[in-house]
Protein backbone atom coordinates (compact mmCIF):
# COMPACT_ATOMS: atom_id res chain seq x y z
CA UNK A 1 0.00 0.00 0.00
CA UNK A 2 1.29 3.14 -1.19
CA UNK A 3 -0.99 6.04 0.38
CA UNK A 4 -1.25 6.86 4.10
CA UNK A 5 -2.58 4.63 6.77
CA UNK A 6 -4.37 6.98 8.54
CA UNK A 7 -5.55 10.81 7.28
CA UNK A 8 -6.68 13.63 9.40
CA UNK A 9 -8.43 16.29 8.27
CA UNK A 10 -9.71 19.34 10.25
CA UNK A 11 -9.67 17.45 13.23
CA UNK A 12 -11.85 19.47 16.19
CA UNK A 13 -13.31 18.22 19.82
CA UNK A 14 -14.61 20.48 22.51
CA UNK A 15 -15.95 20.47 25.64
CA UNK A 16 -18.57 23.13 25.48
CA UNK A 17 -17.25 26.25 24.76
CA UNK A 18 -13.47 25.34 25.65
CA UNK A 19 -11.16 23.73 23.18
CA UNK A 20 -9.92 20.21 23.04
CA UNK A 21 -8.22 20.31 20.11
CA UNK A 22 -8.83 21.74 16.86
CA UNK A 23 -7.78 22.29 13.43
CA UNK A 24 -5.78 19.35 13.41
CA UNK A 25 -4.70 17.59 10.36
CA UNK A 26 -1.77 14.80 9.78
CA UNK A 27 -0.81 12.10 7.76
CA UNK A 28 0.58 9.17 9.07
CA UNK A 29 2.08 6.13 6.80
CA UNK A 30 2.42 2.46 7.54
CA UNK A 31 5.35 1.52 9.75
CA UNK A 32 6.23 5.39 10.88
CA UNK A 33 6.33 7.24 14.37
CA UNK A 34 4.45 9.97 14.91
CA UNK A 35 4.82 11.71 18.05
CA UNK A 36 2.52 13.85 19.67
CA UNK A 37 4.55 16.53 22.63
CA UNK A 38 3.28 19.17 24.59
CA UNK A 39 2.36 20.23 28.01
CA UNK A 40 -0.72 19.42 30.37
CA UNK A 41 -3.82 19.91 28.64
CA UNK A 42 -2.61 20.70 25.52
CA UNK A 43 -4.97 18.40 24.15
CA UNK A 44 -3.17 15.73 23.58
CA UNK A 45 -4.69 13.14 25.34
CA UNK A 46 -8.49 14.30 23.56
CA UNK A 47 -6.45 14.64 20.20
CA UNK A 48 -6.04 10.63 20.58
CA UNK A 49 -8.74 9.50 22.10
CA UNK A 50 -10.88 10.97 19.20
CA UNK A 51 -8.39 9.25 17.00
CA UNK A 52 -9.18 5.94 19.26
CA UNK A 53 -12.97 6.58 19.00
CA UNK A 54 -13.01 7.08 22.40
CA UNK A 55 -14.57 10.36 22.22
CA UNK A 56 -16.69 11.60 19.47
CA UNK A 57 -14.96 14.33 17.49
CA UNK A 58 -17.21 16.90 16.51
CA UNK A 59 -15.87 18.20 13.09
CA UNK A 60 -12.83 16.93 10.64
CA UNK A 61 -12.49 13.74 8.86
CA UNK A 62 -9.84 10.71 10.05
CA UNK A 63 -9.47 8.54 7.34
CA UNK A 64 -7.82 4.70 8.25
CA UNK A 65 -7.06 3.30 5.02
CA UNK A 66 -9.14 5.95 2.91
CA UNK A 67 -12.37 5.30 5.04
CA UNK A 68 -13.83 7.23 7.52
CA UNK A 69 -14.09 6.01 10.49
CA UNK A 70 -16.22 8.93 12.01
CA UNK A 71 -19.17 7.90 9.63
CA UNK A 72 -18.50 3.80 10.24
CA UNK A 73 -21.26 2.23 12.16
CA UNK A 74 -19.88 1.18 15.60
CA UNK A 75 -19.70 -2.42 15.33
CA UNK A 76 -17.48 -2.08 12.33
CA UNK A 77 -15.42 0.36 14.70
CA UNK A 78 -15.08 -1.91 17.37
CA UNK A 79 -14.03 -4.83 14.73
CA UNK A 80 -11.20 -2.42 13.76
CA UNK A 81 -9.93 -1.80 17.27
CA UNK A 82 -9.77 -5.35 18.38
CA UNK A 83 -7.98 -6.27 15.05
CA UNK A 84 -6.18 -3.59 13.21
CA UNK A 85 -5.86 -1.08 16.10
CA UNK A 86 -4.11 -0.96 19.51
CA UNK A 87 -4.84 1.46 22.60
CA UNK A 88 -1.98 1.46 25.32
CA UNK A 89 -3.13 3.15 28.16
CA UNK A 90 -0.87 5.51 30.26
CA UNK A 91 -1.95 3.07 33.32
CA UNK A 92 -1.90 -0.17 32.48
CA UNK A 93 -5.19 -0.52 35.01
CA UNK A 94 -6.96 0.66 32.73
CA UNK A 95 -5.83 -1.24 29.67
CA UNK A 96 -5.51 -4.51 32.04
CA UNK A 97 -8.09 -6.77 33.65
CA UNK A 98 -6.63 -7.09 36.94
CA UNK A 99 -8.97 -9.70 37.84
CA UNK A 100 -7.57 -12.07 35.14
CA UNK A 101 -4.21 -13.85 34.86
CA UNK A 102 -1.12 -12.92 32.03
CA UNK A 103 -2.12 -15.05 29.89
CA UNK A 104 -5.62 -14.45 29.96
CA UNK A 105 -4.65 -11.35 29.06
CA UNK A 106 -2.67 -11.69 26.45
CA UNK A 107 -5.04 -14.37 24.80
CA UNK A 108 -8.77 -12.06 25.26
CA UNK A 109 -8.44 -10.09 22.03
CA UNK A 110 -7.19 -13.80 20.24
CA UNK A 111 -10.42 -15.10 22.07
CA UNK A 112 -12.25 -12.24 20.89
CA UNK A 113 -11.10 -12.72 17.19
CA UNK A 114 -12.42 -16.05 17.39
CA UNK A 115 -9.54 -18.64 18.37
CA UNK A 116 -11.21 -21.75 20.20
CA UNK A 117 -8.12 -23.67 20.85
CA UNK A 118 -6.75 -23.47 24.35
CA UNK A 119 -3.51 -24.87 23.42
CA UNK A 120 -2.84 -22.27 20.74
CA UNK A 121 -4.12 -19.59 22.49
CA UNK A 122 -1.57 -20.22 25.38
CA UNK A 123 0.87 -20.87 23.18
CA UNK A 124 0.63 -17.17 21.85
CA UNK A 125 0.23 -16.15 25.03
CA UNK A 126 3.33 -17.45 26.21
CA UNK A 127 5.47 -16.55 23.18
CA UNK A 128 4.46 -13.14 23.57
CA UNK A 129 5.04 -12.95 27.23
CA UNK A 130 8.85 -14.17 26.14
CA UNK A 131 8.61 -11.45 23.95
CA UNK A 132 7.95 -8.52 26.06
CA UNK A 133 10.58 -9.87 28.42
CA UNK A 134 8.21 -11.59 31.12
CA UNK A 135 9.18 -14.59 32.66
CA UNK A 136 6.39 -17.44 31.15
CA UNK A 137 6.39 -18.98 34.22
CA UNK A 138 4.34 -16.23 35.23
CA UNK A 139 1.90 -16.71 32.82
CA UNK A 140 -1.08 -17.43 35.27
CA UNK A 141 -0.13 -15.02 37.71
CA UNK A 142 -2.92 -11.69 38.08
CA UNK A 143 -1.23 -8.49 37.03
CA UNK A 144 -2.08 -7.36 40.61
CA UNK A 145 1.49 -9.55 41.77
CA UNK A 146 3.61 -7.24 38.64
CA UNK A 147 5.51 -4.47 38.75
CA UNK A 148 4.40 -1.25 36.74
CA UNK A 149 7.25 -1.97 34.20
CA UNK A 150 5.97 -5.96 33.97
CA UNK A 151 2.27 -4.59 33.71
CA UNK A 152 3.14 -2.06 31.43
CA UNK A 153 5.10 -4.59 29.24
CA UNK A 154 1.50 -7.23 29.54
CA UNK A 155 -0.56 -4.79 28.37
CA UNK A 156 1.42 -3.96 24.97
CA UNK A 157 1.64 -7.75 24.61
CA UNK A 158 -1.79 -7.85 25.01
CA UNK A 159 -2.44 -4.92 22.41
CA UNK A 160 -0.04 -6.43 20.08
CA UNK A 161 -0.85 -10.08 19.83
CA UNK A 162 -3.33 -9.93 17.01
CA UNK A 163 -0.88 -8.32 15.00
CA UNK A 164 -2.33 -4.68 14.66
CA UNK A 165 -1.39 -2.33 11.84
CA UNK A 166 -1.92 1.35 13.97
CA UNK A 167 -0.90 1.26 17.64
CA UNK A 168 -1.89 4.30 19.58
CA UNK A 169 -0.15 5.06 22.85
CA UNK A 170 -1.09 7.40 25.67
CA UNK A 171 2.18 8.26 27.81
CA UNK A 172 3.21 4.46 27.96
CA UNK A 173 6.08 5.24 29.92
CA UNK A 174 4.45 7.89 32.34
CA UNK A 175 5.22 6.69 35.83
CA UNK A 176 7.96 4.43 35.44
CA UNK A 177 11.56 5.08 36.76
CA UNK A 178 13.82 6.22 34.25
CA UNK A 179 15.94 2.17 34.15
CA UNK A 180 12.53 0.43 33.35
CA UNK A 181 11.36 3.37 30.91
CA UNK A 182 14.63 2.83 28.79
CA UNK A 183 13.98 -0.77 28.65
CA UNK A 184 10.48 -0.54 27.86
CA UNK A 185 11.30 2.10 25.32
CA UNK A 186 13.83 -0.51 23.21
CA UNK A 187 11.74 -2.89 23.69
CA UNK A 188 9.16 -0.79 21.70
CA UNK A 189 11.69 0.43 18.99
CA UNK A 190 12.42 -3.50 18.46
CA UNK A 191 8.68 -4.27 18.48
CA UNK A 192 7.52 -1.00 16.22
CA UNK A 193 10.77 -1.79 13.55
CA UNK A 194 10.04 -5.52 13.42
CA UNK A 195 6.41 -5.49 12.97
CA UNK A 196 6.34 -2.59 10.89
CA UNK A 197 3.94 -0.33 13.04
CA UNK A 198 2.37 2.52 12.38
CA UNK A 199 2.59 4.60 15.66
CA UNK A 200 0.76 7.74 17.54
CA UNK A 201 2.92 8.09 20.59
CA UNK A 202 1.40 10.89 22.95
CA UNK A 203 4.30 12.08 25.43
CA UNK A 204 5.50 15.11 27.32
CA UNK A 205 8.87 13.78 27.40
CA UNK A 206 10.64 15.04 24.97
CA UNK A 207 13.78 12.21 25.35
CA UNK A 208 10.99 9.41 24.31
CA UNK A 209 9.94 11.15 21.59
CA UNK A 210 13.65 11.37 20.35
CA UNK A 211 14.22 7.83 20.49
CA UNK A 212 11.22 6.78 19.42
CA UNK A 213 9.28 9.37 16.73
CA UNK A 214 9.99 9.97 13.41
CA UNK A 215 7.90 13.02 12.80
CA UNK A 216 6.94 15.22 15.57
CA UNK A 217 3.60 17.37 16.34
CA UNK A 218 3.86 19.93 18.60
CA UNK A 219 0.98 21.07 20.21
CA UNK A 220 -0.59 24.27 22.75
CA UNK A 221 -3.85 25.04 23.40
CA UNK A 222 -5.67 22.16 21.53
CA UNK A 223 -3.52 23.69 18.34
CA UNK A 224 -0.85 22.18 16.27
CA UNK A 225 1.62 24.92 16.57
CA UNK A 226 4.87 23.42 14.62
CA UNK A 227 4.95 19.36 13.22
CA UNK A 228 8.35 18.11 11.24
CA UNK A 229 10.49 15.57 11.48
CA UNK A 230 11.92 14.70 15.06
CA UNK A 231 15.27 16.05 14.95
CA UNK A 232 14.49 19.14 12.89
CA UNK A 233 11.52 19.69 15.46
CA UNK A 234 14.30 19.91 18.75
CA UNK A 235 17.45 20.67 17.02
CA UNK A 236 16.15 23.88 15.41
CA UNK A 237 12.33 24.95 17.01
CA UNK A 238 10.88 27.16 15.04
CA UNK A 239 8.01 28.08 17.55
CA UNK A 240 8.63 29.96 20.74
CA UNK A 241 6.36 27.64 22.59
CA UNK A 242 8.60 24.74 20.77
CA UNK A 243 11.89 26.68 22.02
CA UNK A 244 10.45 27.21 25.56
CA UNK A 245 9.37 23.24 25.67
CA UNK A 246 13.09 22.22 24.74
CA UNK A 247 14.88 24.54 26.54
CA UNK A 248 12.88 23.41 29.59
CA UNK A 249 14.22 19.89 29.59
CA UNK A 250 17.29 19.34 31.98
CA UNK A 251 20.49 18.65 29.77
CA UNK A 252 22.35 16.07 32.50
CA UNK B 1 -58.44 -20.94 46.36
CA UNK B 2 -58.99 -17.66 48.52
CA UNK B 3 -61.72 -15.41 46.04
CA UNK B 4 -59.78 -12.08 47.43
CA UNK B 5 -57.25 -12.65 45.13
CA UNK B 6 -57.86 -12.17 41.22
CA UNK B 7 -56.41 -15.97 39.61
CA UNK B 8 -53.01 -16.33 40.19
CA UNK B 9 -52.22 -13.38 42.07
CA UNK B 10 -51.12 -10.57 39.76
CA UNK B 11 -53.62 -8.24 38.20
CA UNK B 12 -54.49 -8.46 34.56
CA UNK B 13 -52.59 -5.49 33.46
CA UNK B 14 -49.47 -7.14 34.77
CA UNK B 15 -50.31 -10.58 33.23
CA UNK B 16 -50.61 -8.97 30.04
CA UNK B 17 -47.48 -6.97 30.23
CA UNK B 18 -45.65 -10.16 31.23
CA UNK B 19 -46.89 -11.89 28.31
CA UNK B 20 -46.21 -9.41 25.97
CA UNK B 21 -42.40 -9.86 27.67
CA UNK B 22 -42.64 -13.89 27.30
CA UNK B 23 -43.64 -13.39 23.59
CA UNK B 24 -40.52 -10.85 22.67
CA UNK B 25 -38.40 -13.23 24.76
CA UNK B 26 -40.20 -16.34 22.71
CA UNK B 27 -39.62 -14.57 19.25
CA UNK B 28 -35.89 -13.48 19.88
CA UNK B 29 -34.82 -16.89 21.98
CA UNK B 30 -31.65 -15.98 24.80
CA UNK B 31 -32.38 -12.45 24.10
CA UNK B 32 -33.00 -10.51 27.82
CA UNK B 33 -36.26 -8.80 27.80
CA UNK B 34 -36.64 -6.12 30.40
CA UNK B 35 -39.83 -6.39 32.12
CA UNK B 36 -41.98 -4.12 34.90
CA UNK B 37 -41.05 -6.90 37.54
CA UNK B 38 -43.93 -6.10 40.59
CA UNK B 39 -43.26 -6.74 44.04
CA UNK B 40 -44.07 -10.14 45.64
CA UNK B 41 -45.06 -11.47 48.92
CA UNK B 42 -41.79 -13.36 49.20
CA UNK B 43 -38.24 -12.07 49.53
CA UNK B 44 -35.70 -11.74 46.22
CA UNK B 45 -33.91 -14.99 45.85
CA UNK B 46 -36.86 -17.11 46.43
CA UNK B 47 -37.81 -17.24 43.02
CA UNK B 48 -40.26 -13.66 42.78
CA UNK B 49 -38.82 -13.59 38.64
CA UNK B 50 -40.01 -17.55 38.20
CA UNK B 51 -43.63 -16.65 39.87
CA UNK B 52 -44.37 -13.75 37.84
CA UNK B 53 -43.52 -15.65 34.93
CA UNK B 54 -45.98 -19.08 36.05
CA UNK B 55 -48.86 -16.16 37.49
CA UNK B 56 -48.80 -14.96 33.85
CA UNK B 57 -48.60 -18.58 32.39
CA UNK B 58 -51.24 -20.52 34.18
CA UNK B 59 -54.97 -21.15 33.21
CA UNK B 60 -57.62 -22.79 35.81
CA UNK B 61 -57.16 -26.12 33.34
CA UNK B 62 -53.30 -26.12 34.50
CA UNK B 63 -51.41 -28.97 36.82
CA UNK B 64 -49.03 -27.01 38.15
CA UNK B 65 -45.80 -28.74 39.79
CA UNK B 66 -42.74 -26.87 41.49
CA UNK B 67 -39.54 -28.18 42.33
CA UNK B 68 -36.55 -27.01 43.92
CA UNK B 69 -33.14 -28.42 43.31
CA UNK B 70 -35.24 -31.32 41.88
CA UNK B 71 -37.05 -32.02 44.74
CA UNK B 72 -40.63 -31.47 45.03
CA UNK B 73 -40.65 -30.71 49.34
CA UNK B 74 -38.19 -28.61 50.18
CA UNK B 75 -39.43 -24.61 51.56
CA UNK B 76 -39.68 -22.83 48.63
CA UNK B 77 -40.96 -25.78 46.45
CA UNK B 78 -43.85 -26.46 48.77
CA UNK B 79 -44.27 -22.27 49.44
CA UNK B 80 -44.51 -21.55 46.17
CA UNK B 81 -46.76 -24.98 45.44
CA UNK B 82 -49.01 -23.69 48.04
CA UNK B 83 -49.39 -19.79 46.76
CA UNK B 84 -50.59 -21.13 43.37
CA UNK B 85 -53.15 -23.29 45.32
CA UNK B 86 -54.22 -20.24 47.13
CA UNK B 87 -54.35 -17.84 45.07
CA UNK B 88 -54.72 -20.04 41.32
CA UNK B 89 -56.64 -23.09 42.85
CA UNK B 90 -55.24 -24.93 40.13
CA UNK B 91 -54.39 -28.91 40.23
CA UNK B 92 -50.93 -29.53 41.74
CA UNK B 93 -48.72 -32.86 41.04
CA UNK B 94 -45.56 -33.85 41.76
CA UNK B 95 -45.23 -36.03 38.68
CA UNK B 96 -43.40 -34.48 35.96
CA UNK B 97 -45.35 -36.25 33.12
CA UNK B 98 -49.14 -34.51 34.41
CA UNK B 99 -47.84 -31.37 35.10
CA UNK B 100 -48.45 -28.60 32.08
CA UNK B 101 -46.19 -26.37 34.20
CA UNK B 102 -43.34 -26.72 35.87
CA UNK B 103 -41.15 -24.19 37.64
CA UNK B 104 -38.41 -24.57 38.73
CA UNK B 105 -35.01 -23.56 40.74
CA UNK B 106 -31.49 -25.16 39.49
CA UNK B 107 -32.70 -28.15 37.99
CA UNK B 108 -34.01 -29.50 34.69
CA UNK B 109 -36.63 -32.82 35.61
CA UNK B 110 -34.95 -36.13 34.44
CA UNK B 111 -37.68 -37.76 32.57
CA UNK B 112 -37.83 -36.01 29.49
CA UNK B 113 -40.02 -33.18 28.42
CA UNK B 114 -42.82 -33.26 26.01
CA UNK B 115 -44.90 -30.55 23.45
CA UNK B 116 -47.51 -28.67 25.52
CA UNK B 117 -45.20 -28.18 28.80
CA UNK B 118 -44.05 -25.61 29.74
CA UNK B 119 -40.76 -24.95 32.08
CA UNK B 120 -40.24 -21.98 34.17
CA UNK B 121 -36.60 -21.16 35.98
CA UNK B 122 -36.13 -19.19 38.77
CA UNK B 123 -33.07 -16.68 37.64
CA UNK B 124 -30.73 -14.86 40.42
CA UNK B 125 -28.34 -13.41 37.41
CA UNK B 126 -29.55 -13.05 34.27
CA UNK B 127 -26.04 -11.58 32.70
CA UNK B 128 -23.72 -14.08 31.82
CA UNK B 129 -21.15 -11.51 31.48
CA UNK B 130 -21.76 -9.63 34.81
CA UNK B 131 -18.83 -11.25 36.55
CA UNK B 132 -16.62 -10.00 34.04
CA UNK B 133 -17.94 -6.70 32.65
CA UNK B 134 -19.72 -4.92 35.57
CA UNK B 135 -21.28 -2.24 33.32
CA UNK B 136 -24.94 -2.85 32.09
CA UNK B 137 -24.27 -0.33 29.25
CA UNK B 138 -21.59 -2.37 28.22
CA UNK B 139 -23.09 -6.12 28.35
CA UNK B 140 -25.54 -4.91 26.68
CA UNK B 141 -23.73 -3.71 23.71
CA UNK B 142 -21.51 -6.94 23.93
CA UNK B 143 -24.83 -9.00 23.64
CA UNK B 144 -25.93 -6.60 20.44
CA UNK B 145 -22.24 -6.74 18.56
CA UNK B 146 -21.56 -10.70 19.35
CA UNK B 147 -18.69 -9.61 21.01
CA UNK B 148 -18.40 -12.86 23.09
CA UNK B 149 -14.68 -13.56 23.20
CA UNK B 150 -14.66 -12.57 27.04
CA UNK B 151 -17.13 -15.42 27.66
CA UNK B 152 -14.11 -17.38 26.76
CA UNK B 153 -11.67 -15.19 29.16
CA UNK B 154 -13.56 -17.11 31.92
CA UNK B 155 -13.53 -20.48 30.48
CA UNK B 156 -9.35 -19.75 29.68
CA UNK B 157 -9.17 -18.87 33.30
CA UNK B 158 -10.81 -21.59 34.64
CA UNK B 159 -8.25 -23.81 32.63
CA UNK B 160 -5.33 -21.99 33.50
CA UNK B 161 -5.96 -22.60 37.23
CA UNK B 162 -7.56 -25.94 37.75
CA UNK B 163 -6.39 -27.78 34.80
CA UNK B 164 -9.88 -28.40 33.62
CA UNK B 165 -13.06 -25.77 32.65
CA UNK B 166 -14.06 -26.05 36.40
CA UNK B 167 -17.34 -24.27 36.12
CA UNK B 168 -20.17 -26.85 37.31
CA UNK B 169 -23.63 -24.77 37.29
CA UNK B 170 -24.79 -21.71 35.50
CA UNK B 171 -22.73 -22.79 32.53
CA UNK B 172 -22.68 -20.44 29.69
CA UNK B 173 -24.69 -21.73 26.18
CA UNK B 174 -25.17 -20.11 23.19
CA UNK B 175 -28.45 -19.95 21.47
CA UNK B 176 -29.02 -20.74 17.84
CA UNK B 177 -25.78 -19.57 17.11
CA UNK B 178 -26.51 -15.80 18.27
CA UNK B 179 -26.86 -14.80 21.96
CA UNK B 180 -24.86 -15.85 24.61
CA UNK B 181 -27.09 -17.55 27.45
CA UNK B 182 -26.89 -18.10 31.22
CA UNK B 183 -29.04 -21.14 31.96
CA UNK B 184 -29.75 -19.93 35.25
CA UNK B 185 -27.59 -21.90 37.91
CA UNK B 186 -28.81 -25.32 36.59
CA UNK B 187 -25.64 -28.11 37.34
CA UNK B 188 -23.79 -28.17 33.41
CA UNK B 189 -25.05 -32.14 33.91
CA UNK B 190 -28.80 -30.43 32.96
CA UNK B 191 -27.21 -28.37 29.80
CA UNK B 192 -27.86 -30.94 27.06
CA UNK B 193 -31.20 -30.98 27.86
CA UNK B 194 -31.56 -27.28 27.28
CA UNK B 195 -31.20 -27.87 23.64
CA UNK B 196 -33.62 -28.82 21.31
CA UNK B 197 -36.03 -29.51 24.08
CA UNK B 198 -39.93 -30.14 23.05
CA UNK B 199 -41.06 -27.79 26.12
CA UNK B 200 -41.16 -24.39 26.36
CA UNK B 201 -38.58 -22.86 28.51
CA UNK B 202 -38.97 -19.34 29.95
CA UNK B 203 -36.76 -18.16 32.47
CA UNK B 204 -37.54 -15.08 34.83
CA UNK B 205 -35.50 -13.10 36.84
CA UNK B 206 -37.42 -10.47 39.67
CA UNK B 207 -34.49 -8.39 40.88
CA UNK B 208 -32.95 -8.22 38.06
CA UNK B 209 -36.13 -7.38 35.92
CA UNK B 210 -35.75 -9.17 32.80
CA UNK B 211 -37.40 -12.60 31.01
CA UNK B 212 -35.97 -14.30 28.66
CA UNK B 213 -36.64 -17.51 26.76
CA UNK B 214 -36.22 -21.21 24.70
CA UNK B 215 -38.70 -22.07 22.48
CA UNK B 216 -39.38 -25.74 21.91
CA UNK B 217 -36.75 -27.26 19.76
CA UNK B 218 -34.22 -24.50 19.88
CA UNK B 219 -30.52 -25.21 19.41
CA UNK B 220 -28.50 -24.82 22.56
CA UNK B 221 -24.39 -25.31 22.89
CA UNK B 222 -22.24 -24.85 25.75
CA UNK B 223 -19.26 -22.91 25.27
CA UNK B 224 -15.81 -24.92 25.49
CA UNK B 225 -12.75 -24.91 23.54
CA UNK B 226 -11.81 -27.44 20.55
CA UNK B 227 -8.71 -29.21 23.14
CA UNK B 228 -11.29 -29.03 26.01
CA UNK B 229 -14.86 -29.86 25.11
CA UNK B 230 -17.75 -29.20 27.05
CA UNK B 231 -18.50 -32.31 29.69
CA UNK B 232 -21.52 -32.54 31.93
CA UNK B 233 -20.21 -33.65 34.88
CA UNK B 234 -22.30 -35.62 38.03
CA UNK B 235 -20.83 -37.78 40.60
CA UNK B 236 -19.51 -41.22 39.96
CA UNK B 237 -21.78 -42.88 41.79
CA UNK B 238 -25.65 -44.74 41.86
CA UNK B 239 -28.39 -43.12 43.51
CA UNK B 240 -28.41 -45.24 46.64
CA UNK B 241 -32.13 -45.46 47.34
CA UNK B 242 -33.39 -46.00 44.03
CA UNK B 243 -30.33 -47.72 41.92
CA UNK B 244 -30.21 -44.86 39.03
CA UNK B 245 -26.65 -44.41 37.43
CA UNK B 246 -27.97 -41.81 34.64
CA UNK B 247 -29.45 -39.30 37.07
CA UNK B 248 -28.15 -36.37 38.91
CA UNK B 249 -26.88 -36.92 42.30
CA UNK B 250 -27.05 -35.52 45.90
CA UNK B 251 -24.64 -35.92 48.45
CA UNK B 252 -26.09 -36.16 51.72
CA UNK B 253 -24.40 -36.58 54.89
CA UNK B 254 -26.14 -39.06 57.16
CA UNK B 255 -23.93 -39.27 60.44
CA UNK B 256 -21.40 -37.39 62.33
CA UNK B 257 -18.19 -40.05 61.41
CA UNK B 258 -18.15 -39.04 58.11
CA UNK B 259 -21.14 -41.40 56.21
CA UNK B 260 -22.65 -40.51 53.30
CA UNK B 261 -24.91 -41.51 51.13
CA UNK B 262 -26.06 -40.57 47.14
CA UNK B 263 -29.59 -39.99 46.38
CA UNK B 264 -31.35 -38.46 42.86
CA UNK B 265 -32.14 -34.95 43.19
CA UNK B 266 -35.19 -35.12 41.22
CA UNK B 267 -37.51 -37.07 43.82
CA UNK B 268 -40.12 -37.57 41.46
CA UNK B 269 -37.70 -39.35 38.85
CA UNK B 270 -36.33 -41.60 42.31
CA UNK B 271 -39.61 -42.23 43.83
CA UNK B 272 -41.34 -43.48 40.49
CA UNK B 273 -38.23 -45.96 40.17
CA UNK B 274 -38.38 -47.15 43.54
CA UNK B 275 -42.58 -47.82 42.41
CA UNK B 276 -41.51 -49.86 39.77
CA UNK B 277 -39.32 -51.91 41.72
CA UNK B 278 -35.56 -50.54 41.66
CA UNK B 279 -33.48 -50.82 44.83
CA UNK B 280 -30.55 -48.85 45.63
CA UNK B 281 -27.87 -49.80 48.25
CA UNK B 282 -29.30 -48.35 51.21
CA UNK B 283 -33.14 -48.21 50.19
CA UNK B 284 -35.15 -49.26 53.55
CA UNK B 285 -36.15 -52.71 52.30
CA UNK B 286 -32.48 -53.13 51.94
CA UNK B 287 -31.48 -51.82 55.14
CA UNK B 288 -34.33 -52.91 57.61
Amino acid sequence: MSGPLLEVVGLEKRYGARIGCTEVSFDLYPGEVLGIVGESGSGKSTLLGCLAGHLSADAGHILYKGRDTRAMAEPERRVLARTEWAFVHQNPRDGLRMGVSAGGNVGERLMAVGARHYGDIRATASDWLGRVEIDAGRIDDRPRAFSGGMQQRLQIARNLVTGPRLVMMDEPTGGLDVSVQARLLDLLRALVREMGLAVIIVTHDLAVARLLADRLMVMKDGRVIEAGLTDQVLDDPQAAYTQLLVSSVLQV
Amino acid sequence: MSEAYTFAYLDDATKRMIRRALLKALAVPGYQVPFASREMPMPYGWGTGGVQVTAACLTPEDTLKVIDQGADDTTNAVSIRRFFERTAGVAVSEHTAEASVIQTRHRIPEKPLSEGQILVYQVPIPEPLRFLEPRESETRKMHALEEYGLMHVKLYEDIARHGAIATSYAYPVRVEGRYVMDPSPIPKFDNPKLSNNPAIQLFGAGREQRIYALPPYTQVVSLDFEDHPFEPTKAEAACDLCGATESYLDEVIVDDAGGRMFCCSDTDFCASRRDAGHIGRLAPEVVA
